[in-house]
Protein backbone atom coordinates (compact mmCIF):
# COMPACT_ATOMS: atom_id res chain seq x y z
CA UNK A 1 0.00 0.00 0.00
CA UNK A 2 1.14 3.53 -0.72
CA UNK A 3 -0.06 6.70 0.99
CA UNK A 4 0.79 10.00 -0.61
CA UNK A 5 0.38 12.87 1.81
CA UNK A 6 0.67 16.59 1.30
CA UNK A 7 0.90 19.08 4.17
CA UNK A 8 0.53 22.81 3.62
CA UNK A 9 0.21 26.01 5.62
CA UNK A 10 2.22 28.99 6.80
CA UNK A 11 5.90 28.84 7.69
CA UNK A 12 6.12 28.46 11.48
CA UNK A 13 3.08 26.20 11.89
CA UNK A 14 5.21 23.08 12.01
CA UNK A 15 4.21 21.82 8.56
CA UNK A 16 7.66 20.34 7.90
CA UNK A 17 7.84 18.95 11.45
CA UNK A 18 4.46 17.20 11.13
CA UNK A 19 5.66 15.74 7.83
CA UNK A 20 8.79 14.53 9.55
CA UNK A 21 6.72 12.85 12.27
CA UNK A 22 4.74 11.00 9.58
CA UNK A 23 7.95 9.97 7.82
CA UNK A 24 9.39 8.65 11.09
CA UNK A 25 6.17 6.71 11.70
CA UNK A 26 6.79 4.94 8.39
CA UNK A 27 10.40 4.27 9.40
CA UNK A 28 9.23 2.76 12.70
CA UNK A 29 7.03 0.39 10.70
CA UNK A 30 10.04 -0.49 8.52
CA UNK A 31 8.36 0.93 5.42
CA UNK A 32 9.76 2.96 2.54
CA UNK A 33 9.35 6.68 3.17
CA UNK A 34 10.23 9.96 1.53
CA UNK A 35 9.88 13.55 2.72
CA UNK A 36 10.31 16.52 0.43
CA UNK A 37 9.92 20.14 1.51
CA UNK A 38 9.04 22.97 -0.81
CA UNK A 39 12.04 25.24 -0.87
CA UNK A 40 12.38 28.62 -2.42
CA UNK A 41 12.97 32.27 -1.67
CA UNK A 42 10.48 32.00 1.18
CA UNK A 43 10.09 33.97 4.37
CA UNK A 44 8.57 33.61 7.82
CA UNK A 45 4.80 33.73 7.49
CA UNK A 46 4.96 32.75 3.81
CA UNK A 47 3.38 29.57 2.52
CA UNK A 48 5.11 26.28 3.02
CA UNK A 49 4.31 22.73 2.00
CA UNK A 50 5.79 19.30 2.06
CA UNK A 51 5.23 15.91 0.43
CA UNK A 52 5.42 12.68 2.40
CA UNK A 53 5.08 9.21 0.91
CA UNK A 54 4.74 6.02 2.96
CA UNK A 55 4.91 2.84 0.90
CA UNK A 56 5.70 -0.85 0.84
CA UNK A 57 7.34 -0.41 -2.58
CA UNK A 58 10.37 1.68 -3.60
CA UNK A 59 9.16 5.27 -3.95
CA UNK A 60 9.27 6.88 -7.39
CA UNK A 61 8.57 10.57 -7.52
CA UNK A 62 9.00 12.11 -4.06
CA UNK A 63 6.79 15.01 -5.12
CA UNK A 64 3.13 14.40 -4.32
CA UNK A 65 0.85 15.82 -7.03
CA UNK A 66 -2.46 14.11 -6.18
CA UNK A 67 -2.44 13.37 -2.45
CA UNK A 68 -4.45 10.58 -0.87
CA UNK A 69 -4.34 12.69 2.27
CA UNK A 70 -4.12 16.48 2.43
CA UNK A 71 -3.46 18.44 5.61
CA UNK A 72 -4.13 22.17 5.22
CA UNK A 73 -3.55 24.81 7.84
CA UNK A 74 -4.31 28.05 6.01
CA UNK A 75 -6.72 29.52 3.52
CA UNK A 76 -4.35 29.97 0.53
CA UNK A 77 -3.19 26.35 0.78
CA UNK A 78 -6.77 25.12 0.99
CA UNK A 79 -7.68 26.97 -2.20
CA UNK A 80 -4.51 25.83 -3.94
CA UNK A 81 -4.54 22.14 -3.08
CA UNK A 82 -8.08 20.94 -2.27
CA UNK A 83 -8.88 20.15 -5.91
CA UNK A 84 -5.73 18.02 -6.22
CA UNK A 85 -6.86 15.43 -3.67
CA UNK A 86 -7.32 12.05 -5.33
CA UNK A 87 -10.98 10.96 -5.56
CA UNK A 88 -11.66 8.71 -2.57
CA UNK A 89 -8.98 10.54 -0.58
CA UNK A 90 -9.40 12.82 2.39
CA UNK A 91 -8.48 16.27 3.65
CA UNK A 92 -7.83 17.47 7.21
CA UNK A 93 -8.58 21.14 7.53
CA UNK A 94 -7.69 23.46 10.40
CA UNK A 95 -11.06 25.20 10.63
CA UNK A 96 -9.71 27.92 12.93
CA UNK A 97 -7.78 29.31 9.97
CA UNK A 98 -9.70 28.09 6.91
CA UNK A 99 -13.15 29.53 6.18
CA UNK A 100 -13.65 28.23 2.65
CA UNK A 101 -15.53 25.04 1.91
CA UNK A 102 -15.26 22.68 -1.02
CA UNK A 103 -18.21 21.34 -2.96
CA UNK A 104 -16.37 18.11 -3.72
CA UNK A 105 -18.31 15.03 -2.63
CA UNK A 106 -15.77 12.46 -3.78
CA UNK A 107 -13.43 13.08 -0.85
CA UNK A 108 -13.85 13.06 2.93
CA UNK A 109 -13.22 16.45 4.48
CA UNK A 110 -12.46 16.48 8.21
CA UNK A 111 -12.59 19.89 9.84
CA UNK A 112 -10.93 20.44 13.19
CA UNK A 113 -10.34 23.79 14.94
CA UNK A 114 -6.82 22.66 15.76
CA UNK A 115 -5.25 26.07 16.29
CA UNK A 116 -7.84 27.19 18.88
CA UNK A 117 -7.76 23.75 20.54
CA UNK A 118 -3.99 24.07 20.90
CA UNK A 119 -4.28 27.52 22.44
CA UNK A 120 -7.07 26.52 24.85
CA UNK A 121 -5.00 23.58 26.09
CA UNK A 122 -1.74 25.45 26.56
CA UNK A 123 -0.19 23.72 23.55
CA UNK A 124 0.63 26.75 21.43
CA UNK A 125 2.17 25.57 18.19
CA UNK A 126 0.74 22.09 18.63
CA UNK A 127 -2.09 22.36 16.09
CA UNK A 128 -0.06 20.36 13.57
CA UNK A 129 0.21 17.39 15.93
CA UNK A 130 -3.46 17.66 16.97
CA UNK A 131 -4.32 17.16 13.30
CA UNK A 132 -2.03 14.11 13.14
CA UNK A 133 -3.98 12.66 16.10
CA UNK A 134 -7.19 12.97 14.10
CA UNK A 135 -5.50 11.57 10.98
CA UNK A 136 -4.35 8.56 12.97
CA UNK A 137 -7.92 7.82 14.06
CA UNK A 138 -9.63 8.44 10.72
CA UNK A 139 -7.17 6.80 8.35
CA UNK A 140 -5.30 4.19 10.38
CA UNK A 141 -2.21 4.59 8.16
CA UNK A 142 -0.09 5.08 11.28
CA UNK A 143 -0.51 3.75 14.82
CA UNK A 144 -0.36 5.34 18.24
CA UNK A 145 2.78 3.32 19.05
CA UNK A 146 4.48 4.52 15.88
CA UNK A 147 3.67 8.18 16.47
CA UNK A 148 4.90 8.01 20.06
CA UNK A 149 8.11 6.30 18.97
CA UNK A 150 8.50 8.87 16.19
CA UNK A 151 8.10 11.82 18.54
CA UNK A 152 10.54 10.30 21.03
CA UNK A 153 13.03 9.86 18.19
CA UNK A 154 12.74 13.45 16.95
CA UNK A 155 12.53 15.39 20.23
CA UNK A 156 15.96 15.70 21.84
CA UNK A 157 16.22 14.16 25.36
CA UNK A 158 16.96 17.60 26.84
CA UNK A 159 13.45 18.70 25.87
CA UNK A 160 11.53 15.73 27.35
CA UNK A 161 8.63 18.03 28.27
CA UNK A 162 7.91 18.40 24.58
CA UNK A 163 7.30 14.67 24.23
CA UNK A 164 4.50 14.86 26.80
CA UNK A 165 3.00 17.96 25.14
CA UNK A 166 3.10 16.36 21.71
CA UNK A 167 1.44 13.19 22.98
CA UNK A 168 -1.22 15.32 24.66
CA UNK A 169 -1.81 16.99 21.31
CA UNK A 170 -2.12 13.60 19.61
CA UNK A 171 -4.81 12.58 22.15
CA UNK A 172 -6.74 15.83 21.66
CA UNK A 173 -6.96 15.22 17.92
CA UNK A 174 -7.69 11.54 18.36
CA UNK A 175 -10.60 12.21 20.74
CA UNK A 176 -12.09 15.03 18.66
CA UNK A 177 -15.23 14.01 16.87
CA UNK B 1 24.61 -2.77 9.08
CA UNK B 2 23.56 0.11 11.27
CA UNK B 3 19.95 1.15 11.80
CA UNK B 4 18.09 3.23 9.24
CA UNK B 5 18.35 6.97 9.73
CA UNK B 6 16.07 9.58 8.18
CA UNK B 7 18.30 12.18 6.53
CA UNK B 8 18.32 14.78 3.81
CA UNK B 9 20.31 13.77 0.75
CA UNK B 10 22.79 16.57 1.38
CA UNK B 11 23.36 15.43 4.97
CA UNK B 12 23.65 11.75 4.06
CA UNK B 13 26.27 12.60 1.46
CA UNK B 14 28.26 14.66 3.96
CA UNK B 15 28.11 11.96 6.64
CA UNK B 16 29.17 9.28 4.16
CA UNK B 17 32.11 11.39 2.99
CA UNK B 18 33.31 11.72 6.58
CA UNK B 19 32.96 7.98 7.16
CA UNK B 20 34.90 7.36 3.94
CA UNK B 21 37.79 9.27 5.46
CA UNK B 22 37.28 12.76 4.08
CA UNK B 23 39.37 14.97 6.34
CA UNK B 24 39.11 18.29 4.57
CA UNK B 25 35.99 20.07 3.39
CA UNK B 26 36.09 23.49 1.79
CA UNK B 27 32.95 25.19 0.59
CA UNK B 28 30.89 28.27 0.10
CA UNK B 29 27.12 28.46 0.69
CA UNK B 30 24.67 28.26 -2.19
CA UNK B 31 21.14 26.85 -2.37
CA UNK B 32 20.29 23.97 -2.69
CA UNK B 33 23.48 22.40 -1.31
CA UNK B 34 24.12 24.50 1.77
CA UNK B 35 23.18 21.63 4.14
CA UNK B 36 26.40 19.88 3.08
CA UNK B 37 28.51 22.79 4.31
CA UNK B 38 26.36 23.19 7.44
CA UNK B 39 26.70 19.50 8.28
CA UNK B 40 30.45 19.54 7.69
CA UNK B 41 30.87 22.59 9.91
CA UNK B 42 29.27 20.70 12.80
CA UNK B 43 30.87 17.28 12.26
CA UNK B 44 34.36 17.91 10.88
CA UNK B 45 35.82 19.45 14.05
CA UNK B 46 34.53 16.46 16.04
CA UNK B 47 36.34 13.92 13.86
CA UNK B 48 39.63 15.76 13.75
CA UNK B 49 38.98 17.09 10.27
CA UNK B 50 39.05 20.53 8.74
CA UNK B 51 36.06 22.63 7.73
CA UNK B 52 36.69 25.97 6.08
CA UNK B 53 34.07 28.29 4.69
CA UNK B 54 36.22 29.76 1.95
CA UNK B 55 35.95 33.32 0.72
CA UNK B 56 34.74 32.06 -2.67
CA UNK B 57 34.13 28.91 -4.69
CA UNK B 58 37.45 29.48 -6.46
CA UNK B 59 39.30 29.58 -3.16
CA UNK B 60 37.53 26.41 -2.01
CA UNK B 61 38.52 24.35 -5.06
CA UNK B 62 42.13 25.50 -4.75
CA UNK B 63 42.14 24.47 -1.09
CA UNK B 64 41.01 21.05 -2.31
CA UNK B 65 44.01 21.07 -4.67
CA UNK B 66 46.29 21.73 -1.73
CA UNK B 67 44.82 19.08 0.55
CA UNK B 68 44.67 16.48 -2.24
CA UNK B 69 48.34 17.19 -3.09
CA UNK B 70 49.19 16.22 0.46
CA UNK B 71 47.39 12.91 -0.02
CA UNK B 72 44.35 13.80 2.10
CA UNK B 73 40.81 12.90 1.09
CA UNK B 74 39.27 16.29 0.33
CA UNK B 75 35.90 17.49 -0.90
CA UNK B 76 34.10 20.60 -1.98
CA UNK B 77 30.46 21.12 -2.89
CA UNK B 78 28.42 23.75 -4.62
CA UNK B 79 25.51 24.22 -6.97
CA UNK B 80 25.60 24.98 -10.69
CA UNK B 81 26.84 28.62 -10.85
CA UNK B 82 29.39 27.80 -8.16
CA UNK B 83 30.67 24.83 -10.16
CA UNK B 84 31.27 27.11 -13.15
CA UNK B 85 33.51 29.16 -10.89
CA UNK B 86 35.39 26.05 -9.83
CA UNK B 87 36.09 24.94 -13.43
CA UNK B 88 39.59 26.35 -13.54
CA UNK B 89 40.57 24.55 -10.36
CA UNK B 90 38.97 21.32 -11.56
CA UNK B 91 41.10 21.43 -14.70
CA UNK B 92 44.23 21.96 -12.57
CA UNK B 93 43.28 19.01 -10.34
CA UNK B 94 42.83 16.80 -13.41
CA UNK B 95 46.11 18.06 -14.91
CA UNK B 96 47.95 17.28 -11.69
CA UNK B 97 46.31 13.82 -11.43
CA UNK B 98 44.80 14.58 -8.04
CA UNK B 99 41.97 12.53 -6.56
CA UNK B 100 39.19 14.48 -4.84
CA UNK B 101 35.40 14.73 -4.75
CA UNK B 102 33.42 17.65 -6.12
CA UNK B 103 29.68 17.70 -5.43
CA UNK B 104 27.27 19.56 -7.68
CA UNK B 105 23.71 19.76 -6.34
CA UNK B 106 22.33 21.26 -9.54
CA UNK B 107 19.87 24.11 -9.86
CA UNK B 108 18.34 25.73 -12.93
CA UNK B 109 20.56 27.70 -15.31
CA UNK B 110 22.20 29.23 -17.26
CA UNK B 111 23.53 32.25 -15.44
CA UNK B 112 22.28 32.74 -11.93
CA UNK B 113 19.23 30.76 -13.07
CA UNK B 114 16.95 29.63 -10.27
CA UNK B 115 17.19 27.48 -7.17
CA UNK B 116 14.86 24.62 -8.08
CA UNK B 117 16.11 21.18 -9.21
CA UNK B 118 17.77 20.78 -12.60
CA UNK B 119 20.09 18.47 -14.52
CA UNK B 120 21.39 21.05 -16.92
CA UNK B 121 25.03 20.58 -15.95
CA UNK B 122 25.30 17.21 -17.72
CA UNK B 123 27.55 18.68 -20.39
CA UNK B 124 29.58 20.57 -17.80
CA UNK B 125 30.14 17.39 -15.79
CA UNK B 126 30.72 14.91 -18.61
CA UNK B 127 32.25 17.00 -21.40
CA UNK B 128 33.56 20.32 -20.22
CA UNK B 129 34.49 20.45 -16.57
CA UNK B 130 37.24 22.91 -17.47
CA UNK B 131 39.83 23.61 -20.16
CA UNK B 132 42.12 20.97 -21.60
CA UNK B 133 42.03 17.28 -22.44
CA UNK B 134 40.53 15.54 -19.43
CA UNK B 135 37.54 13.73 -18.01
CA UNK B 136 36.00 13.51 -14.57
CA UNK B 137 34.45 10.46 -12.98
CA UNK B 138 30.78 11.42 -12.76
CA UNK B 139 28.36 9.66 -10.42
CA UNK B 140 24.61 10.33 -10.54
CA UNK B 141 22.79 9.24 -7.37
CA UNK B 142 19.05 8.64 -7.53
CA UNK B 143 18.15 8.09 -3.86
CA UNK B 144 19.33 9.41 -0.52
CA UNK B 145 20.94 6.01 0.07
CA UNK B 146 22.92 6.47 -3.15
CA UNK B 147 23.91 9.99 -2.16
CA UNK B 148 25.74 8.21 0.68
CA UNK B 149 26.94 5.12 -1.17
CA UNK B 150 28.25 6.98 -4.21
CA UNK B 151 30.10 9.49 -2.04
CA UNK B 152 32.15 6.57 -0.70
CA UNK B 153 32.51 5.07 -4.17
CA UNK B 154 33.62 8.45 -5.56
CA UNK B 155 36.48 8.71 -3.07
CA UNK B 156 37.58 5.11 -3.66
CA UNK B 157 37.47 5.38 -7.46
CA UNK B 158 39.13 8.80 -7.49
CA UNK B 159 42.03 7.42 -5.44
CA UNK B 160 42.28 4.30 -7.58
CA UNK B 161 42.76 6.24 -10.83
CA UNK B 162 44.20 9.48 -9.42
CA UNK B 163 41.49 11.63 -10.92
CA UNK B 164 38.82 14.01 -9.61
CA UNK B 165 35.30 12.62 -9.18
CA UNK B 166 32.10 14.60 -9.42
CA UNK B 167 28.81 13.71 -7.78
CA UNK B 168 26.09 15.14 -9.98
CA UNK B 169 22.95 15.47 -7.86
CA UNK B 170 20.10 17.98 -7.97
CA UNK B 171 18.00 20.06 -5.61
CA UNK B 172 15.39 17.34 -5.24
CA UNK B 173 17.91 14.76 -4.01
CA UNK B 174 19.68 17.29 -1.83
CA UNK B 175 16.54 18.47 -0.06
CA UNK B 176 14.53 15.28 0.30
CA UNK B 177 14.72 12.94 3.27
CA UNK B 178 14.70 9.16 3.00
CA UNK B 179 15.97 6.39 5.24
CA UNK B 180 19.65 5.67 4.83
CA UNK B 181 21.95 3.01 6.25
CA UNK B 182 25.67 3.49 6.52
CA UNK B 183 27.97 0.50 6.20
CA UNK B 184 30.02 -0.39 9.27
CA UNK B 185 33.32 -0.95 7.52
CA UNK B 186 35.09 0.81 4.69
CA UNK B 187 37.84 -0.22 2.31
CA UNK B 188 41.25 0.95 3.50
CA UNK B 189 42.59 3.98 1.69
CA UNK B 190 45.40 3.22 -0.75
CA UNK B 191 48.96 4.37 -0.13
CA UNK B 192 49.80 7.62 -1.93
CA UNK B 193 53.56 7.51 -2.51
CA UNK B 194 53.23 10.49 -4.88
CA UNK B 195 51.80 12.82 -2.21
CA UNK B 196 53.60 15.94 -1.02
CA UNK B 197 53.35 14.98 2.61
CA UNK B 198 56.91 15.65 3.73
CA UNK B 199 59.96 13.61 2.64
CA UNK B 200 61.76 13.88 6.00
CA UNK B 201 65.06 13.56 4.08
CA UNK B 202 64.26 9.91 3.44
CA UNK B 203 63.14 10.10 -0.18
CA UNK B 204 63.26 12.38 -3.19
CA UNK B 205 60.78 15.20 -2.86
CA UNK B 206 57.50 14.78 -4.73
CA UNK B 207 56.14 17.38 -7.10
CA UNK B 208 52.45 17.86 -7.88
CA UNK B 209 52.01 20.19 -10.81
CA UNK B 210 50.02 20.71 -13.98
CA UNK B 211 52.54 22.94 -15.74
CA UNK B 212 54.59 21.32 -18.56
CA UNK B 213 56.39 23.90 -20.71
CA UNK B 214 57.97 21.28 -22.94
CA UNK B 215 55.29 20.17 -25.43
CA UNK B 216 56.69 16.64 -25.74
CA UNK B 217 56.31 16.15 -21.99
CA UNK B 218 52.81 17.62 -21.88
CA UNK B 219 51.71 15.39 -24.74
CA UNK B 220 53.19 12.37 -22.99
CA UNK B 221 51.30 13.14 -19.80
CA UNK B 222 48.03 13.60 -21.70
CA UNK B 223 48.46 10.32 -23.57
CA UNK B 224 49.28 8.47 -20.34
CA UNK B 225 46.15 9.95 -18.71
CA UNK B 226 43.96 8.88 -21.62
CA UNK B 227 45.35 5.35 -21.42
CA UNK B 228 44.15 5.33 -17.83
CA UNK B 229 40.75 6.59 -19.00
CA UNK B 230 40.45 3.55 -21.27
CA UNK B 231 40.77 1.30 -18.21
CA UNK B 232 38.17 3.41 -16.40
CA UNK B 233 35.76 3.08 -19.34
CA UNK B 234 36.26 -0.69 -19.38
CA UNK B 235 35.91 -1.28 -15.67
CA UNK B 236 33.97 1.46 -13.93
CA UNK B 237 30.76 2.02 -15.94
CA UNK B 238 27.69 1.42 -13.79
CA UNK B 239 24.02 1.27 -14.66
CA UNK B 240 20.76 -0.16 -13.40
CA UNK B 241 18.17 -1.89 -15.57
CA UNK B 242 14.48 -2.05 -14.68
CA UNK B 243 12.09 -4.24 -16.68
CA UNK B 244 14.28 -4.10 -19.78
CA UNK B 245 14.32 -7.83 -20.64
CA UNK B 246 11.43 -7.59 -23.10
CA UNK B 247 11.25 -3.79 -23.38
CA UNK B 248 10.25 -2.36 -26.75
CA UNK B 249 10.67 1.18 -25.50
CA UNK B 250 13.79 1.90 -23.48
CA UNK B 251 13.41 4.99 -21.37
CA UNK B 252 16.59 6.35 -19.92
CA UNK B 253 17.04 8.87 -17.15
CA UNK B 254 19.58 9.58 -14.45
CA UNK B 255 19.39 10.93 -10.92
CA UNK B 256 16.07 12.06 -9.48
CA UNK B 257 14.43 11.93 -12.91
CA UNK B 258 14.98 8.16 -13.01
CA UNK B 259 12.64 7.79 -10.01
CA UNK B 260 9.90 9.63 -11.85
CA UNK B 261 10.49 7.54 -14.97
CA UNK B 262 10.34 4.36 -12.91
CA UNK B 263 6.83 5.32 -11.77
CA UNK B 264 5.89 6.07 -15.38
CA UNK B 265 7.27 2.69 -16.54
CA UNK B 266 5.09 0.95 -13.95
CA UNK B 267 2.05 2.89 -15.17
CA UNK B 268 2.88 2.05 -18.81
CA UNK B 269 3.33 -1.64 -18.02
CA UNK B 270 -0.11 -1.65 -16.36
CA UNK B 271 -1.48 -0.52 -19.75
CA UNK B 272 0.41 -3.23 -21.59
CA UNK B 273 3.12 -0.95 -22.98
CA UNK B 274 6.44 -2.80 -22.91
CA UNK B 275 8.61 -0.08 -21.42
CA UNK B 276 11.82 -0.49 -19.44
CA UNK B 277 14.29 1.83 -17.76
CA UNK B 278 18.06 2.11 -18.12
CA UNK B 279 19.49 4.34 -15.43
CA UNK B 280 23.12 5.32 -15.87
CA UNK B 281 24.74 5.50 -12.44
CA UNK B 282 28.02 6.70 -13.88
CA UNK B 283 27.59 9.41 -16.51
CA UNK B 284 31.30 9.26 -17.26
CA UNK B 285 32.19 6.60 -18.08
CA UNK B 286 28.86 6.26 -19.89
CA UNK B 287 27.45 2.70 -19.56
CA UNK B 288 27.40 2.11 -23.32
CA UNK B 289 26.95 -1.66 -23.08
CA UNK B 290 23.60 -1.43 -21.27
CA UNK B 291 22.14 0.54 -24.18
CA UNK B 292 23.62 -1.77 -26.81
CA UNK B 293 22.37 -4.89 -25.05
CA UNK B 294 18.83 -3.49 -25.09
CA UNK B 295 18.89 -3.24 -28.91
CA UNK B 296 17.76 -6.88 -29.13
CA UNK B 297 14.22 -5.93 -28.04
CA UNK B 298 14.09 -2.13 -28.27
CA UNK B 299 12.29 -0.39 -31.11
CA UNK B 300 12.82 3.10 -29.72
CA UNK B 301 14.65 4.94 -26.96
CA UNK B 302 13.41 7.90 -24.94
CA UNK B 303 15.68 10.09 -22.83
CA UNK B 304 13.96 12.01 -20.03
CA UNK B 305 15.97 14.78 -18.42
CA UNK B 306 15.64 18.00 -16.45
CA UNK B 307 17.39 19.92 -19.23
CA UNK B 308 17.04 20.48 -22.98
CA UNK B 309 18.37 17.06 -24.00
CA UNK B 310 22.02 16.96 -23.05
CA UNK B 311 22.24 13.15 -22.69
CA UNK B 312 20.55 12.35 -26.01
CA UNK B 313 23.76 12.32 -28.06
CA UNK B 314 25.46 9.90 -25.67
CA UNK B 315 22.52 7.51 -26.08
CA UNK B 316 22.64 7.87 -29.87
CA UNK B 317 26.37 7.14 -29.90
CA UNK B 318 25.94 4.17 -27.57
CA UNK B 319 23.55 2.50 -30.03
CA UNK B 320 25.25 3.85 -33.19
CA UNK B 321 21.96 5.60 -34.08
CA UNK B 322 20.38 2.20 -34.84
CA UNK B 323 17.03 3.25 -33.31
CA UNK B 324 15.23 6.58 -32.95
CA UNK B 325 16.12 8.37 -29.73
CA UNK B 326 13.28 10.58 -28.53
CA UNK B 327 13.58 13.24 -25.90
CA UNK B 328 11.31 14.65 -23.23
CA UNK B 329 12.53 17.19 -20.74
CA UNK B 330 11.55 19.99 -18.43
CA UNK B 331 13.96 22.74 -17.59
CA UNK B 332 14.49 25.84 -15.50
CA UNK B 333 13.63 24.08 -12.25
CA UNK B 334 10.52 22.32 -13.53
CA UNK B 335 10.34 18.62 -12.64
CA UNK B 336 8.70 16.18 -15.08
CA UNK B 337 5.72 14.27 -13.69
CA UNK B 338 5.08 10.53 -14.13
CA UNK B 339 1.89 11.42 -16.06
CA UNK B 340 3.85 13.53 -18.56
CA UNK B 341 6.34 10.72 -19.14
CA UNK B 342 3.49 8.23 -19.54
CA UNK B 343 1.95 10.43 -22.25
CA UNK B 344 5.28 10.30 -24.12
CA UNK B 345 5.40 6.52 -23.78
CA UNK B 346 1.85 6.18 -25.12
CA UNK B 347 2.69 8.33 -28.14
CA UNK B 348 5.90 6.42 -28.91
CA UNK B 349 4.12 3.11 -28.41
CA UNK B 350 1.48 4.07 -30.93
CA UNK B 351 4.14 5.12 -33.41
CA UNK B 352 6.30 2.00 -33.02
CA UNK B 353 3.16 -0.15 -33.28
CA UNK B 354 2.60 1.22 -36.78
CA UNK B 355 6.17 0.66 -37.95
Amino acid sequence: MTSEIQLAGFGGQGILFAGKVLAYCGMMADREVSWLPSYGPEMRGGTCNCSVTLSDEPIGSPTVYTPDILIVMNEPSFLKFIDNVRPGGCAFVDSTLVDSKTDRTDIDVYEIPATSMAEENGLKGGANIIILGMLLKKTGIITLEEIEAAIRKIVPPAKAQLIENNMKAVSLGYDFS
Amino acid sequence: MEERMLMKGNEALAEAAIRAGCKCYFGYPITPQTEIAAYMSKRMPKVGGVFIQAESEIAAINMVYGAASAGVRAMTSSSSPGISLKSEGISYLAGADLPCVIVNVERGGPGLGGIQPSQSDYYLATKAGGHGDFSLLVFAPSTVQEMADLAVKAFDTADKYRMPAMILADGLLGQMMEPVRFPESYAPQPEKPWACSGHANKREHNIVNSLYLVPEELEKSNIARFERYETVKREEALSENYLTDDAQIIVTAFGATARIVRSAVNMARAEGIKAGLIRPVTLWPFPVKAYRDALSTAKAYLSVEMNMGQMVNDVKLAIDCKRPVHFFGRTGGMVPTPAEVLAQLRAINEQTGKD
